[in-house]
């Protein structure tokens, strides 16, 4: 049944990957590759390719696109629900679960022993993006972003739609 | 209300490049600066506790925020405005054009948006710390972080883990003792 083996392929990733979608791609590549066959190495390089260019989630867009190609629509809402409800619905429970501590002196030190570390992992993200960055686009390019984005963002508190637009014009006419 | 989730996550689906952890900013950006549905210390509780658990972290947030304030009606609706636009995008482009991704100024676009992430990713970090400052003294808290960037960096023990055990030792904690703060 195809259904279910996209809603496998798509579930394992979701509850194994940790640290966001991002984390899942690798996991679904093992699945929709190596395990199903619907795709090849190079097809799924390509589908990765295609969606980091796009906005938006990258886990759902796979699943998306993924599911459609093996099964059409119904083939593509099996793997995005896959991918997203059964963290949500933990999530949801669990949080609600905490919330009632809310108030107490246990929820107060959780919280603000949490932040650094939550903060640490966010680091390690920019911390990724710069080497990336600096690989693909060179020093000056990288540099001169981020110090534009910077002022724009912070200082001349721009929207963040006109500072990712002015990045991409930028990429599109300056970066090859 | 519903318009509004609609209209919020649309635009997180629309503007976040580099999958769901880099949208995090702009979802802060609509929910706590825009739309004022939570405090910047509500935001910041939900991500922790989105960290803790495996699988997406944006359409946990997302769904998170969204129940709390509409139910499951509220969650479709931010998961639909913020998903489906770029899968159908995706589909469609995949579909129509083969070559579209090798296409030179594509690929400096999705490079041109890297450093941008980055900066908004790096003030989200650095507004964390200023939050986890609030409650406690940098005496503890350089140490502290410094110790913790330590354990899962160097030591490279899981972050789930990690979270897992101060979630566990603060529930220990005696609720009557006085918090020096």
């Amino acid at each position: 049944m195809i259904y279910f083996e996209i809603f496998l392929a798509f579930l394992i990733p979701g509850i194994l990957g940790y640290g966001g979608g991002p984390a899942s791609i690798p996991l679904v590549e093992r699945e929709v590759v190596d395990t199903y066959g619907w795709m090849t190495t190079g097809e799924f390089a390509e589908t990765l390719a295609l969606g980091n260019a796009l906005p938006g989630p990258i886990l759902t867009k796979m699943g998306a696109y993924i599911g459609y190609e093996t099964a059409g629509v119904l083939g593509s809402v099996v793997a995005v629900a896959a991918s997203v409800l059964p963290s949500l619905l933990v999530m949801v429970v669990l949080a609600s679960l905490l919330y009632k501590l809310k108030g107490t002196n246990k929820f107060k030190t959780l919280t603000s022993l949490i932040r650094p570390v939550i903060a640490i992992l966010m680091a390690m993200i920019v911390v990724d993006f710069l080497t990336n960055s600096i690989e693909v686009s060179g020093y000056y390019h990288t540099a001169f972003l981020i110090v534009a984005s910077f002022i724009l963002l912070q200082i001349i508190k721009l929207h963040p739609a006109f500072v990712i637009l002015f990045g991409l014009i930028y990429g599109a006419l300056f970066i090859r | 209300m519903h318009w509004q989730i609609f209209k919020a996550f649309l635009r997180i689906g629309l503007l976040g490049f580099g999958g769901g952890p880099s949208s995090i900013p702009l979802v802060k950006l609509e929910v706590v600066d825009k739309y004022k549905w939570m405090t910047n210390e509500e935001f910041q509780d939900v991500l922790a506790i989105a960290n803790v658990l495996p699988g997406p972290i944006i359409t946990k947030v997302a769904g998170y925020i969204t129940y709390q304030l509409k139910g499951w009606l509220g969650v479709i609706n931010s998961l639909v405005a913020m998903i489906l636009p770029t899968a159908v995008l995706m589909t469609v482009l995949l579909a129509l054009f083969t070559g579209f991704k090798d296409l030179d100024w594509v690929q400096g676009m999705s490079a041109g948006v890297v450093p941008v992430v980055l900066v908004m990713l790096a003030v989200l970090t650095f507004e964390f710390l200023q939050t986890a400052k609030s409650a406690m003294t940098w005496k503890f808290l350089i140490p502290f972080t410094l110790g913790m960037l330590f354990i899962l960096e160097f030591l490279n023990i899981h972050p789930a883990i990690v979270i897992i055990i101060i979630i566990v030792l603060s529930l220990l904690q005696k609720d009557k003792k006085e918090e020096t703060s």
